[in-house]
């Protein structure tokens, strides 16, 4: 294979597996405190969360799906009535302060007008009902959550004006007074003075306040985040306040924030890895107009920390399927570790959304005196495992379809699901993805001498069948 | 409409994947959009699967919702015809293509004029059937088109083999225990002088299916899948099949004795001498199954007259109502299914063993139900374990829905005379739990929760302000303790007394956990 001088992009067929959109509940139920997630769909969907979401499932989960019958389809069933059924049980069941209809692909084929009904259902006093088209038809795995945000942009109060807020809450008939945003005044420390700044992306409270904490030590406050922890504490949003997306696959709702919402969108990589989370905070610095200080001397602590791993990377090679969005900013951390990378495969590529983090990657690959990768958008899994077999990566990070197989076939594996749900974001998370990235390294390290590592009878020619 | 969160059974199309992937070389292609390839994560997770799984989407997105697949779904069947010969290609309807209502036949048709492989389209449809049905169908339909098609060739050979032999029908991938109860089958079966023919659709070849209708008769274990198939032989050729699932002593018996019956109508012409198993049944019975002998030990009568609870797909919840019940002396209080459509065999089977029948697929009433009667084991699916868990009830897993540990890597069938020492372990060990558990609560439980605990150190514990209380709170409960310890270290070592939130961090980055 050529080696590149610059990033290219490729686009084929789409034939990739990854999970469905509507897997975004798993995260955001739980990180939604007082919100409940009604899924309106088939057994198809049913079954799909059921299996992703394992054990969740038997913890009495703020979800459920509103199965479709055949008389819903062909509309022998009135979805407005049979939707006002369900949102009483759910009312009288959970007493949620939110409810979030998650359509999916059935609803978009029948058209169920989901946008139409929630406000004639909200009209009646009850519960604000949100509604997020996350479906197999248009969206990839974790922008299921990028559209669960960007329906939710429209909820949160205006900046600067607690009247609008209360008279749009009469509006949407929501019964909770609302909350006062929590001041965070726990240093006692005056922040300096900066227009107000408001993260998205739902991350684990730990994980948000590391984030907060690394910002409030350049002075910069962040004055709410995008989803909060509650919905009652939405942020305010509007003109004059300074949006960043934490995550790499929150394209829609940064366009929502700066088009209906009129915030203003600071372009910056993302904080995944340490050199990451120190761009961004130089980028939302120098957006203010606040010089950053011992921003390098904290990295290279962050690095110096890593050695150990550091040592069992370095030029070890790696292969992204692409499935859930974070790969370019992963690949990018990796390169800085020392690894090279043969393909970043991604479902979607917002080239202006991500334009930050792709300049981050390039200047990685200069500097580390790599190849640039070769990014394919919209995969072709079959085509990926014929390169796959062709380059022999050291490392395949991949879905749960393709791992098992391929380390069958003596190619170290790691499942790409897990960089969504571990804590990967900020420095002090830096290590947990290198947990992840060296533990198929780390274990086969130990098994190498067994001389077990191709374990499939299949030929290479038949790699499909069996 | 109707509100859940957990069901027992999968979608139609989950079936006919699992059909479709058991047999060798045959490829699925999904009309689905993306997302819905969850099945091959599932096999590929739950059954540790080696190979790739032979199942691609062709995916449909909003350009098919505009104007139709056109040409999408031909060219990736005459793709995959092409990258892999497989013998057929089987093009699978979801709930999305039977919504959209194009028209697959016309597809597959057209496809199978431009491949090599037999292209077939599944006959199921997602809002009558669920996954076990359509198992059921798709493996008729496969084996129905092969059968046919070889009579349509005038291959298909009708002559019996010479020595008694029989197919095992139903054993699929993601069904859980399946191969190990295979074998087991395929030892009861050689134990009584019979030969395996063919098993499907597990491992079967399509080549082969046009010699399916040499064995002597058909055995088919599970009532879910397979009975459909073995229908079809013996209304077209007279070829007979048992349906009687050999779980349990009792059972296990009368499958042999009509086993013997089948063998017995042409061994006459051309063995010139008639098999009988009667001695074989006694002494397996008696002396190779320990569950007979178990039942009369000691040890049984304590769980005898208690109450049990079982819930599960029809086989798997018939045969383990019997053997309690009848086998074992232990009352079962209520038995159901989410079998819907096959409640009435059901019933009808566990009629006279319990008190009463549930039919439903709401987790919700197995629910209630388990907490009205208080039993002291339950028998039932992961959902039940979970709903013990809750109610502090043992619970043995039986089939399916499937999880990881139910494909274990252990020899453990249900089926046959190894299955009965199993099922006696399980009942047993339910019981057994469950009165340590009642026995430690009368004496106080366990002491030695403080010890463990408390630390020994005599170090002054630094203190913890409100906030990094706060978050140490958040942290989940199984790594809170590690997190605790590893921050007051580090608060010692640095001579810090109270520990805030950001030195927490700093311990996290120091500490690399």
């Amino acid at each position: 294979m050529k080696t590149l001088e610059t990033l290219t992009f490729e686009c084929e067929t789409g034939n990739y597996h990854t999970f469905c959109p509507i897997s975004c509940v798993a995260r955001s139920y739980q990180k939604i405190e007082d919100s409940f997630f009604l899924v309106v769909g088939t057994k198809t969907c049913g079954y799909f969360l059921q299996n992703a979401l394992g054990v969740m499932i038997f913890a009495e989960p703020r979800y459920a799906m509103a199965e479709s019958e055949e008389g819903d389809i062909s509309a022998q069933l009135n979805d407005q009535e049979e939707s006002k059924r369900l949102r009483l049980r759910i009312k009288r069941d959970r007493n949620p302060s939110v409810i979030i209809w998650i359509g999916t692909c059935t609803t978009e084929i029948i058209k169920m007008d989901l946008e139409g009904i929630a406000p004639k259902l909200e009209a009646e006093p009850g519960v604000p009902i949100v509604v997020a088209r996350a479906n197999g038809l248009d969206y990839a795995f974790t922008q299921g959550e990028d559209t669960v945000l960007a329906a939710m942009t429209h909820r949160c109060p205006e900046h600067g004006s607690l009247r609008h807020k209360q008279k749009q809450d009469l509006v949407y008939g929501s019964d909770i007074p609302p909350v006062e945003p929590r001041r965070d005044n726990r240093k006692g420390k005056e922040s300096e003075i900066h227009p107000p700044l408001v993260l998205s992306g739902s991350l684990p409270s730990t994980v948000a306040s590391q984030l907060n904490s690394e910002l409030e030590r350049q002075s910069v406050r962040v004055s709410g985040w995008l989803p909060s922890q509650r919905y009652t504490e939405l942020p305010s949003l509007g003109e004059g306040v300074y949006v960043r997306g934490v995550n790499p696959f929150l394209s829609r709702t940064a366009t929502t924030l700066m088009r209906r919402k009129k915030c203003r969108l600071i372009g910056a990589p993302f904080p995944i890895g340490p050199d990451g989370t120190r761009a961004w905070i130089e980028k939302i610095c120098s957006v203010f107009g606040i010089k950053p200080h011992g921003l390098e001397e904290r990295e290279n602590l962050v690095w110096d920390n890593l050695k150990d791993y550091l040592r069992l990377v370095t030029g070890k090679s790696v292969f992204f399927t692409g499935d859930n969005l974070s790969e370019i900013s992963l690949a990018r951390f990796l390169i800085r570790c020392g690894m090279t990378v043969y393909e970043i495969g991604i479902p979607y590529m917002d080239k202006r959304y991500q334009a930050a983090e792709l300049a981050l990657l390039r200047n990685t690959c200069r500097e580390m005196s790599i190849p640039m990768p070769r990014i394919v958008e919209k995969p072709d899994n079959y085509n990926q495992i014929q390169r796959m077999r062709e380059l022999q990566p050291d490392l395949a990070i991949t879905g749960m379809a393709h791992a098992n197989p391929s380390e069958a076939r003596g190619i170290d594996t790691k499942w790409s699901v897990e960089f969504t749900f571990a804590q990967i974001h900020g420095s002090t998370n830096a290590r947990d993805v290198l947990e992840l990235v060296t533990r198929p390294l780390r274990r086969n390290n130990k098994l190498e001498h067994l001389g077990w590592t191709n374990l499939s009878k299949q030929t290479t020619t038949q790699l499909f069948t069996n | 409409m109707k509100l859940a969160h957990w069901m027992y059974a999968g979608p139609a199309h989950i079936g006919t994947l699992r059909v479709a992937s058991s047999f060798k070389n045959v490829h699925a292609i999904m009309h689905a959009p993306l997302g819905d390839d969850y099945s091959n994560v599932m096999r590929s997770m739950l059954e540790r699967e080696r190979d790739f799984t032979p199942v691609t989407a062709s995916i449909v997105d909003r350009h098919v919702l505009a104007r139709g697949s056109q040409e999408k779904v031909i060219n990736n069947i005459t793709r995959k015809d092409k990258e892999q010969r497989p013998d057929p290609i089987v093009s699978t309807p979801t709930c999305t293509s039977s919504i959209l209502q194009e028209d697959l036949q016309n597809f597959v048709d057209r496809a199978s004029i431009s491949s090599e492989s037999d292209v077939i389209l599944a006959d199921v449809n997602h809002y009558r059937v669920n996954e076990l049905q359509a198992a059921d169908r798709t493996l008729e339909q496969i084996v129905r088109h092969y059968l046919n098609k070889a009579r349509g060739q005038g291959t298909l050979d009708r002559s019996i083999t010479d020595t008694p032999s029989a197919n095992i029908i139903g054993i699929s991938t993601s069904g859980s225990h399946n191969q190990h109860d295979c074998r087991e089958l395929k030892r009861l079966l050689q134990d009584s002088g019979i030969e395996v023919n063919q098993v499907i659709p597990e491992g079967g070849s399509l080549r082969d299916l046009k010699d399916l209708p040499k064995a002597w008769f058909n055995l088919v274990p599970y009532r879910e899948v397979g009975l459909m198939t073995a229908m079809f032989p013996e209304k077209e050729f007279g070829m007979p099949y048992i349906s009687t699932t050999p779980m349990g002593v009792i059972d296990i018996a009368e499958c042999v004795e009509q086993m013997e019956k089948h063998i017995n109508a042409w061994a006459s012409i051309l063995l010139k001498e008639k098999v009988n198993h009667a001695s074989y049944i006694d002494n397996q019975t008696k002396f190779v199954s320990q569950a007979a002998w178990f039942s009369r030990s000691i040890d049984c009568q304590n769980p005898a007259g208690k109450k049990v609870v079982v819930f599960g797909d029809t086989t798997h919840a018939a045969s383990i109502t019997k053997i309690p019940a009848r086998e074992m002396g232990i009352r079962v209080s209520c038995t159901g299914t989410y079998c819907k459509h096959d409640a009435e065999w059901f019933t009808e089977q566990v009629q006279g063993f319990c008190d009463e029948i549930l039919i439903t697929e709401d987790h919700t009433e197995v629910g209630d139900t388990i907490a009205r009667i208080e039993p002291s084991a339950i028998f039932g699916t992961q959902m039940e374990r979970h709903i013990g868990k809750r109610l502090d009830i043992p619970c043995g897993v039986i089939p399916s829905p499937v999880h990881i540990q139910n494909l274990p890597l252990g020899y453990r069938p249900f089926l046959g005379y190894e299955g009965t020492n199993q099922i006696a372990d399980s009942v047993y060990n339910s019981f057994t739990s469950g009165m340590e558990d009642h026995l430690l609560d009368i004496f106080g439980g366990h002491d030695t929760k403080e010890a463990i605990t408390k630390s020994l150190s005599t170090d002054t514990d630094p203190n913890w302000n409100l906030e990094s209380q706060s978050e140490l709170n958040k942290i989940p409960g199984f790594v809170r303790g590690r997190i605790k310890r590893n921050t007051e270290n580090f608060a010692r070592q640095k001579g810090v007394t109270n520990i805030t939130v950001d030195l927490m961090y700093a311990a996290k980055e120091a500490s690399g956990a």
